[in-house]
């Protein structure tokens, strides 16, 4: 079957087959930012955006986004760069692998919700797994990127 | 992960019913979570998507709320959070996380009726109904009761009673199932007590408020008279034990909260 899709403001059209997941077609795209970590749908590493609402790429089928926006992190260089640089600042990128679907999270929650409290920021982070860092890092990384203080 | 050899974006539910009857390897989808964690050979993947049931609807009398919404639908409407107390954003924001409840369906989560359910649990303490397609609209404690069929749930209806309600969960991290769930709400001076995740599907139970809350000896009575209309049993996340225990911590705060 075929689809339509504006990914990262690019309208593409493609086959697909009707159980391809959003993550592998968006990967077959070339968008190699999107990875399969957990694969049951809880650890947020494969999180894009669908009509600008963060959702798992993993679960999603690859039909559903016909006619609509994806964006993934190749999408929005510019202010993923910004948070990345908070990042880097506390030391928060360790193995790297979990970074694309959280800076995902987090550039939604900056849209969303721009000045949140520390517990909501903790709150609507909670589906993206670090298998490294122990949060710490990210914390205060965060905590300087929202203008929160910590806690 | 499953296989699927179709895919069908159905025009009317009428469409999706025939469909989903022809072949027991036809399915609704929903959020794609759990059915993506099956091994099924599927056949066609039926999907509601396009007709207008992402919408939740209200007036004077209360919400309807379609099969596609997603839980962060539910979780961040204003009106709800304002009707309820903040009860339907309490058993809402342990789910996961926010991309997850972006991506499953009010629909995925209630007609299958896991045991674990925070959403069927808080439905059970309001006054809410299913509208089924082939049934009609079923009280949310005999749609509990039932099994999944081959039916298609099309709307979720929560009247606005002036009820109020709370939501509480045991769980042993942020986003992990609930060892225990509960809801607790209060109408016209009667408790309707949920426990859901014990881990059983969500009960309900009408009780009459303790005589004396204050009082140490009346307040255990009455609840552990309140818990002996429940059965618990055991699972990896705790023994039937510990969740009686648990399940008067939870009422007790649960009671407290609603503070009548």
């Amino acid at each position: 079957m075929k689809i339509t899709v504006t990914l990262n403001g690019k309208r593409i059209e493609a086959e697909i087959t009707p159980d391809m997941m959003l993550l592998d077609f968006v990967r077959s795209q070339g968008m190699k930012s999107v990875k399969r970590g957990c694969d049951t749908g809880n650890c947020g590493l494969c999180t894009l955006w669908l009509d600008d609402k963060p959702v798992l790429s993993c679960s999603t089928l690859a039909a559903r986004a016909n006619g609509k926006k994806v964006t993934t992190l190749e999408g929005v260089q510019e202010e993923a760069k910004e948070f990345s640089d908070f990042l880097a600042g506390e030391g928060a990128d360790q193995c790297g692998f979990c970074s694309p679907g959280f800076i995902m999270a987090v550039l939604a929650l900056k849209k969303e919700n721009p000045n949140p409290t520390a517990e909501e920021m903790k709150e609507y982070l909670a589906g993206n797994l670090c298998r490294c860092t122990g949060y710490q890092s990210q914390y205060r990384a965060l905590c300087k990127y929202f203008g929160i203080q910590e806690v | 992960m499953y296989t699927m050899k179709n895919y069908v974006q159905v025009q009317s539910l009428e469409e999706a019913y025939e469909l989903r009857t022809k072949n027991k390897n036809n399915v609704i989808l929903g959020g794609n979570l759990w059915l993506k964690m099956t091994t099924r050979d599927l056949s066609t993947g039926i999907d509601l998507c396009n007709l207008g049931l992402d919408r939740i609807e209200e007036d004077e009398s209360g919400y309807a709320i379609g099969c596609m919404c997603s839980l962060r639908d539910l979780e961040t409407n204003v009106s709800m959070e304002t009707e309820f107390g903040g009860a339907v954003k309490d058993a809402l924001r342990h789910i996961v996380g926010v991309q997850f409840r972006n991506t499953a369906t009010v629909g995925g989560s209630v007609f299958p009726r896991f045991g674990f359910s925070d959403v069927l649990t808080l439905l059970a303490a309001l006054d809410c109904e299913v509208e089924l397609f082939n049934k009609g609209r079923v009280s949310i404690k005999d749609f509990i009761l039932d099994s999944p069929d081959h039916d298609i749930l099309v709307k979720v209806m929560i009247k606005k009673d002036k009820r109020k309600v709370v939501y509480e969960t045991l769980r042993m991290t942020e986003t992990d199932f609930g060892v225990l769930n509960c809801a607790v709400s209060v109408k016209d001076g009667k408790y309707t007590i949920v426990l859901g995740a014990a881990p059983r599907k969500a009960k309900m139970v009408e009780v009459d408020p303790c005589s004396n809350w204050e009082d140490k000896e009346a307040k255990d009575a009455w609840l552990e008279e309140v818990v002996n209309q429940y059965i618990f049993g055991t699972n990896m996340r705790g023994s039937k034990e510990y969740r009686r225990a648990m399940a008067k911590v939870l009422i007790t705060r649960a009671v407290d909260r609603l503070g009548v």
